[in-house]
């Protein structure tokens, strides 16, 4: 089964990790990604932080656009993935072990593909 | 309506009502196994257990008139069959569905070679922490212990609706997100028995304290929660089973002490229960299980909990209880389950052992997570009581009242505000 994971941070918590901490968990990112290369597909982008994100929403007449991103929650998305595992617990086995999650505020959220 | 008639009528409900029980104890033991069974044929839990929920609502009501038949499991395997290929061929594209169906008694099984028991992996699969702990609830009580959904609402006291909503979401997502029904390895083998163990005590307490109801009423969730430890107690691989053990024997000595809990639909404590009431039988069973789960050298939250239980059930009278033993057995638990509700009961052994400012103290640090609970207020007014500040400890009496909503709960506090 093929799922989208979503990395989520929580900006106003990330003050509290020394750069330090945080630059060496950050290269233990990259080591995740070889490890599970096997589950890994082609699809997944690192993300741009949420600053340079532009929403366009429903405006009644016409769309309207407008800075900043689509919901007002505290974590901002910072990149997704696509993965390809036999089932949840295979998906939910991978996502334990990213590296960020010793990170406060952090959380990951796994959402099963629509297969047609 | 005459005396006789009355009589009549009154025995031809009772009978009513054994066979209820007789239908229950049946449907119990074939559920599970059909509802596997069926999944694994049609490669979706959510179509099986729908043609296996509505098999049993058949079941009721043909069974309560002609009785049950010599084979029960069969019937509603075969009626289970029934609606499960009239459903598909309500859908589109049925033919090619039901030609991807391979004959049932030729179908792969489910389960995996050395799992003893093919209700387990459904049951494991039930209580996945993907799902919310009432959709894990909710749907153990329909697909393992096979309970209508207006049964599970009336022991629950959520709207048929939303129980039945609960459950739809809940197959619906095991299906679309890929949850395995199977008893996973490893460390998750560990956490997720803890979470089954933890459905069959929520289980278990629902029917105790029914919100409006009495003490007596609602004994059917108790037994199907006894009835479920029990099977996986002695159906669970030996190195895991000293939990599911624990468990068990827990349940075995609130089930003993549940004749002189409540007296005529009014809640009796611990300390002033009649022991004659007790079933001894079901003690010493406890007993026996509790034993055997030590024996596995294996100690962890629901054996401690036992362990305590076991503490109360050996004394004569309460004033003979070895509380420095309870308060020990406490202290070990904290390590497994430092839940501010388990906090809260250690001080009513600190209370006998340090006595009852130092029970106080802790009671108060727990005051801003339990505020909202009732017994907090009433362990709180219990040791004010006992310091002999009466004006305060009838103030917690009266906030524990206003928070309690179960009749024979509320009566036992009236009493003591009455006092």
């Amino acid at each position: 089964m093929k799922y989208v994971i979503m990395f989520t941070t929580t900006p106003e918590l990330d003050a509290a990790v020394s750069p330090e901490h945080a630059e060496q968990v950050y290269r233990r990112t990259y080591d995740w990604f070889g490890t599970h290369s096997e589950v890994m597909t082609e699809s997944g982008a690192q993300l741009q932080p949420v600053t340079t994100a532009t929403t366009v929403s429903y405006g009644g007449d016409a769309p309207v656009v407008a800075d900043g991103p689509f919901s007002e929650a505290k974590e901002v998305i910072g990149g997704f993935q696509v993965i390809d595992v036999p089932d949840l617990d295979a998906a939910i086995a991978v996502v334990k072990t990213w590296p960020l999650l010793e990170l406060p505020g952090v959380s990951v959220e796994i959402r099963p593909i629509i297969v047609y | 309506m005459n005396e006789t008639d009355a009589a009549a009528a009154e025995s031809g409900r009772s009978k009513a009502a054994a066979s209820d029980q007789l239908l229950a104890r049946t449907i119990r033991e074939e559920s599970a196994r059909i509802v596997s069974a069926l999944t694994g044929w049609l490669g979706s839990l959510d179509l099986a257990e729908e043609s296996v929920a509505e098999a049993i609502e058949e079941a009721v009501r043909q069974w309560r008139t002609r009785g049950v038949p010599p084979n029960p499991g069969g019937w509603l395997t075969q009626a289970a069959r029934h609606n499960a290929i009239d459903r598909l061929r309500r859908e589109k594209r049925y033919r090619e569905k039901l030609a991807l169906l391979t004959d049932p008694l030729e179908a792969a099984p489910l389960i995996v070679a050395g799992e003893p028991d093919e209700r387990l992996p459904l049951l494991f699969g039930c209580c996945h922490p993907a799902l919310s702990p009432d959709a894990q609830l909710a749907l153990t009580l329909r697909a393992i212990c096979g309970l209508t959904t207006a049964q599970i609402a009336r022991a629950t006291l959520a709207p048929e609706s939303t129980v039945a909503q609960r459950i739809v979401r809940a197959k619906r997502k095991i299906g679309a997100a890929g949850i395995p029904l199977r008893i996973p390895e490893g460390s998750e083998r560990a956490e997720r028995l803890n979470i089954v163990l933890t459905v069959i005590s929520v289980m278990y307490s629902e029917a105790h304290l029914v919100a409006g109801g009495d003490a007596a009423a609602d004994r059917d969730l108790a037994d199907d929660a006894l009835w479920l430890a029990r099977v996986v107690a002695h159906e669970l691989p030996r190195e895991a089973e000293a939990q599911a053990q624990g468990l068990l024997a827990l349940l075995l000595f609130h089930r003993a002490r549940e004749g002189a809990r409540a007296v005529d639909g009014e809640l009796v404590l611990l300390a002033d229960q009649d022991r004659a009431r007790w079933d001894r039988g079901l003690i010493d069973e406890a007993q026996a299980v509790l034993e055997t789960a030590a024996m596995l050298r294996r100690p962890g939250r629901w054996q401690l909990h036992a362990a305590i239980a076991a503490c109360h059930s050996d004394t004569r009278d309460g004033s003979h209880t070895d509380w420095l033993q309870v308060l020990t057995l406490y202290d070990m638990l904290l390590a497994y389950d430092y839940s501010p509700i388990v906090r809260l009961n250690r001080t009513v052994a600190l209370a006998e052992v340090d006595g009852p400012q130092a029970a106080l103290d802790e009671v108060d640090v727990l005051r801003r997570t339990l505020t909202g609970y009732h017994l907090w207020h009433a362990v709180r007014a219990r040791m004010l009581r006992h310091l002999g500040r009466r004006d305060e400890a009838m103030a917690e009496d009266l906030c524990a009242l206003e928070l309690t909503a179960n009749d024979a709960e509320r009566r036992l506090l009236e009493a003591r505000v009455d006092r």
